[in-house]
């Protein structure tokens, strides 16, 4: 934290019942440091105590504070004002977007949850299993007894981002599709996933992982997925000629 | 509950037009899109201009004198241009959705679109001077 002190202005959509959306400013002191969801917590423990909002841990893993940040999706316990404003500068703070608005900054997450579940993704993965920078050359023999948290903490902002998504309600989205990567393709999961709204409705326009901030990459592992469906395509047709 | 605005639509296509917080690939996504559509009322003014060729040669050969006219030959750069950045753009996207160079897709992008206005310079110099 620094001594220095910057004056900013939150711009936070508000959403209440059937009440069309507005915007509403808060002028506030801050620590250019600290974090935007430092900035909206403030705003409702001495400003507004209606304002809605989701946050649980405070570092990234609970995937419950995503929220658009002068339009771009972002988990906003990590995100430094620093980092989206200046001294006298706006932050506009808006709910995810391509999810119903329950209130406020609050979306209703139940789909994306539902879907995780049919592809079924896992919570966790035998760590033999993870995608880790440096995997040892030689796991130990009973390393597959070691569990890790999958990457994924289903905060939905490359669901927010993704184009195709915009226009399509029955679209899986990148998160679904990366867990069906990650956990592999089924028997049950491949005429969900190779279908028209499951991983030929991806357009490239890769914002799903420019936007996920725990290092799924849900782009690639989308095109992963594509490759694996097209071998299993041909080969099921070789075998049948 | 007025949430309607928010949710996914059909009718939210041109939300894929806005180029307001999107990054590189969103960027070559939004490009994609105008020019595939520029390409294709194109085609549409070609057909419309071929059939000039139904009223006589006279008509036609008017109509191609219209044609040499500087707007009409930026308009053709336009095609041109459209046409190098639309190509070159789904060269990238092909390679990338079958797994090929996907971590580098954005400087794949930058490479592409240099040579894509590389292209546009020569033929704008080429039609402009002939």
């Amino acid at each position: 934290m620094s001594d220095n002190k910057w004056n900013i202005t939150l711009k936070i959509h508000r959403q209440k019942e059937d009440q069309p959306p507005y915007f509403q400013e808060f002028h506030l002191e801050v620590d250019p440091d600290e974090y935007v969801l430092d900035a909206v917590e403030r705003v409702w423990a001495f400003m507004d105590r209606t304002l809605c909002f989701r946050h649980a841990c405070h570092h990234s893993t609970c995937g419950a504070c995503g929220m658009r940040v002068n339009n771009v999706e972002k988990l906003t316990c990590i995100t430094p004002i620093r980092a989206v404003t200046q001294d006298g500068g706006v932050i506009k703070v808006e709910p995810l977007r391509n999810f119903p608005v329950v209130s406020d900054l609050v979306v209703d997450m139940s789909n994306l949850y539902a879907r995780m579940e049919m592809v079924g993704a896992k919570a966790v993965l035998p760590v033999t299993q993870a995608e880790i920078e440096r995997p040892p050359a030689t796991w130990p023999a009973d390393a597959e007894q070691y569990l890790r948290l999958t990457d994924c903490i289903e905060c939905g902002l490359c669901i927010s981002a993704c184009p195709s998504a915009a226009t399509s309600p029955s679209y899986l989205g990148p998160a679904v599709l990366a867990a069906a990567q990650t956990v592999g393709l089924t028997a049950e999961t491949l005429p969900i996933i190779d279908s028209e709204d499951g991983l030929w409705r991806c357009h490239s326009a890769f914002e799903c992982t420019a936007v996920c901030p725990s290092a799924v990459d849900p782009a690639r592992r989308i095109m992963n997925l594509r490759q694996q469906v097209v071998r299993q395509r041909l080969s099921s047709l070789l075998k049948k000629s | 509950m007025n949430e309607k605005s928010n949710l996914p639509a059909p009718r939210k296509f041109l939300s894929w037009f806005n180029p307001v917080g999107r990054q590189t690939g969103g960027w070559a996504f939004i490009l994609n899109r105008i020019t595939a559509l520029g390409l294709t009322l194109f085609l549409y003014i070609h057909l419309l201009v071929l059939g000039k060729l139904a009223q006589g040669p006279n008509a036609y050969d008017s109509f191609v004198r219209l044609t040499h006219q500087p707007l009409f030959i930026f308009g053709e750069l336009l095609v041109v241009a459209a046409a190098f950045l639309h190509g070159l753009n789904g060269v990238r996207i092909v390679l990338t959705t079958f797994g090929i160079s996907v971590p580098y897709q954005k400087q794949f992008f930058y490479a592409l679109m240099t040579l894509a206005i590389i292209a546009i310079v020569i033929f704008g110099y080429h039609m402009f001077t002939s």
